[in-house]
């Protein structure tokens, strides 16, 4: 089956979808692109921060993004006090602590999922808005408004992230301590506290994300699995810690699952993600925008 | 009578004492099984639990099997398929278990039934699907009203038919369950030569179903079946109410689990408008059999607290009904000699919540009593709304159906 209109209608909505994992990734691209930080709790951060945002809209009746911005500065905290463990009990305690650091995360990971499921079960939730059920019409093609939203609000944290990371100096100092650690201390910093400060701002922009989660989908207490494997991929295809090149990647992902799914068949999904990375890692293996 | 005396006597009485109470209070009857409580399937593991632990409650309150209290051994499978063989070897070997129920759905099962007939040990299912279709265990009841292999599909196709129907895409989530009803989507609409216009399995792992709800439309289908597990079934109801299917399509639904789990259908609200879907048990006349009303009422008062699906309609009453057919069949051998209750399971008809069960060799039920409702006058954000009649139209099977399909589906979603 092949048409002009489906392969336009793929390509748009693919653009779409990948916005979404660039939203979704962008705090991974901090935490494991720039700081090394093994961070498979990353998932299960973001739908921790999709349930809060559910807790929000559910009691108060706050729309999702603005519960997500609401949200935001506990989850800088959050990811603060994380990072800080995490440093104490493995980071410096020696060469291995990437792989000790990665049983560390996934405990966390277990321990998130355990909470959400003790708090609020383990049935799905969602959250209301007007723009969630509703789709826009461009001739005969239609577009879900949620999935418009994610687009605009992924575009918008790419552009303030990559701005904060390039012109400010906290930012500088976050891509210095991920260049040169011991250059920096040298200066006279506290790499621990600009790391610190840098796995904040990871956790901070899952609050976002968190809500664009449940605005695309109902979530459950193991959603975080289904995010564990595509997130990663799109970290490493674009360039480690590259904030435009995750954005790049998403939405090159994005675009190439759309068509597999709509085009040549739903079983092949799966393998494009990493079908994509080994490709762009044989030609680029820093990645596409990596250096 | 001197002091040493006084003391031989005292110790004897006590130890004749406590030899006679040892033999008044007999060892509990422990039933085993593995239940997912955290996970994907968690959402149908603890109704399910629920509804079984109302049972043990129920008849311990009336003295118990065999004059022995009811105690159930239950561990987390996780909803993984690679822990129930461990947890059923740790029920059968360690804890040594008298009886043994399965978890509930088709994916955590299959490992274990293998084991168990190895074992030569009787095995009530849970809502499994075809589990036993290779096994060919003589001892496997499975406590589902799934019936004959193909009558699930039958049911929705043939409505489909009668609508007008010419064509079917068929849409499966990849993986076991779906997949074997997929399956006998297929040989189902053969049978009632429906050519398949689209037929594509999607990986569990899918995030959005836009694309694919767009590549559905685009095949232009009469009839829509979808195999679906949780948690992608309001993704697809979603995507569906934004890209659209057609006008031409006379039916959609047949196989989606999680619309019938309360928080789902309270969430999609009048999203499930015009949906025909399977169901189990529904709030419709035809349903009420002795001892129904009693276990929802004991039901809906434990749900709040246990943090469960408050309705507890799609797979509680199940549970406890699987509790009943084991207190007739002990009862009716007074033994738990596990090849006699198997013996009086295949040759009885069980009185149950859920109506009269009777089993095919195969250890399913003889006659299908798998619903297909349509959802019908739906409102958004209202739980309370589902516990009324006519919500969901019971359109099959004829015995126990409360109306007739509404189509096109465009036309039942208004």
């Amino acid at each position: 089956m092949f048409s002009i209109e489906l392969l336009r209608d793929a390509v748009v909505l693919g653009v779409l979808l990948g916005c979404f994992y660039a939203a979704v990734s962008l705090g991974l691209s901090i935490s494991f692109g720039l700081l090394d930080v093994p961070h498979v709790a990353h998932p299960a951060f973001l739908v921790l921060a999709s349930y809060a945002v559910y807790w929000l809209n559910d009691s108060y009746e706050i729309d999702p993004l603005l519960a997500g911005l609401i949200i935001s500065p506990v989850f800088f905290v959050l990811g603060m006090i994380t990072y800080r463990i995490y440093h104490e009990t493995f980071e410096k305690r020696g060469s291995d602590a990437a792989v000790r650091g990665i049983a560390f995360f996934f405990g966390v990971a277990f321990i998130i999922e355990v909470l959400i499921i003790l708090q609020f079960g383990v049935d799905q939730q969602s959250v209301n808005a007007s723009y969630i059920g509703k789709a826009w019409r461009f001739g005969d093609l239609r577009i879900p408004v949620r999935q418009l939203v994610a687009f605009g609000v992924a575009l918008v944290l790419t552009g303030g992230l990559a701005t904060y990371l390039s012109k400010t100096f906290m930012g500088r100092a976050i891509r210095a301590v991920a260049q040169d650690e011991e250059g920096l201390r040298l200066m006279g910093a506290n790499p621990v506290r600009i790391k610190q400060v840098a796995f904040g701002i990871a956790t901070a922009v899952l609050g976002l994300a968190g809500a664009l989660l449940i605005i695309i989908a109902p979530v459950d207490p193991t959603l975080d699995r289904v995010y564990i494997g595509r997130t990663f991929c799109v970290v490493v295809m674009a360039g480690l810690g590259s904030i435009s090149g995750t954005l790049l990647a998403s939405i090159i992902l994005g675009v190439a699952e759309s068509i597999v799914l709509t085009m040549f068949g739903a079983s092949w999904a799966p393998a494009i993600s990493f079908t994509l990375l080994l490709a762009v890692l044989a030609v680029r293996p820093q990645g596409l925008l990596g250096r | 009578m001197n002091r040493r005396t006084l003391i031989g006597w005292a110790t004897s009485v006590v130890a004749l004492g406590l030899t006679s109470g040892a033999y008044a209070e007999e060892p509990p009857i422990k039933i085993g099984m593995s239940m997912p409580q955290t996970g994907g399937l968690a959402g149908g593991g603890k109704p399910s639990l629920l509804g079984i632990e109302i049972w043990r409650d129920d008849i311990n309150a009336k003295g118990g099997l065999l004059g022995r209290k009811v105690e159930l051994v239950v561990y987390d499978d996780k909803s993984s398929a690679s822990e129930t063989p461990a947890l059923y070897a740790k029920l059968i070997d360690v804890d040594k278990v008298d009886l043994l129920f399965a978890p509930y759905a088709t994916v955590p099962t299959a490992p274990i039934l293998p084991l168990v007939k190895q074992r030569g040990l009787l095995l009530m299912g849970n809502f499994s699907f075809q589990v036993n279709s290779k096994v060919h265990h003589d001892m496997w009841f499975n406590n589902a009203p799934w019936g004959p292999a193909d009558s699930w599909a039958s049911g929705f196709l043939t409505l489909g038919q009668k609508a007008g129907g010419k064509n079917m895409a068929l849409l499966s989530a990849d993986q076991e369950f779906a997949q074997n009803l997929a399956k006998t989507a297929r040989d189902v609409a053969k049978k009632l030569n429906i050519p398949i216009v689209y037929d594509q399995s999607y990986p569990p792992s899918t995030a959005e179903f836009s694309s694919i709800i767009r590549a559905v439309d685009a095949a232009k289908p009469d009839i829509i079946f979808v195999a679906s597990y949780p948690p992608d079934s309001a993704g697809i109801m979603r995507a569906v109410n934004e890209i659209g299917v057609g006008d031409n399509v006379k039916i959609f639904g047949g196989a989606m689990v999680g619309l019938q789990f309360a928080s789902v259908m309270e969430n999609m609200g009048s999203l499930l408008n015009g949906v025909v879907n399977y169901n189990t048990w529904l709030p419709e006349p035809s349903m009420y059999f002795d001892g129904t009303k009693d276990f929802f009422e004991k039901y809906n008062k434990r749900a709040v607290a246990a943090k469960v699906d408050p309705l507890g309609y799609y797979i509680a009453p199940y549970g406890y009904a699987m509790g009943q057919m084991i207190e007739q069949a002990v009862n009716a051998t007074k033994s738990l000699d596990q090849k006699g209750i198997a013996k009086y399971l295949h040759e009885h008809t069980m009185k149950t919540i859920v109506g009269p069960i009777t089993y095919a060799e195969d250890g399913e039920w003889k006659q299908s009593a798998t619903l297909e409702a349509q959802f019908r006058g739906i409102k958004d954000k209202n739980m309370d709304q589902f516990r009324q009649q006519g919500k969901q139209v019971i359109l099959f099977p004829d015995n126990l159906k409360t109306g007739e399909l509404v189509a096109p589906f465009e036309a039942a979603r208004k």
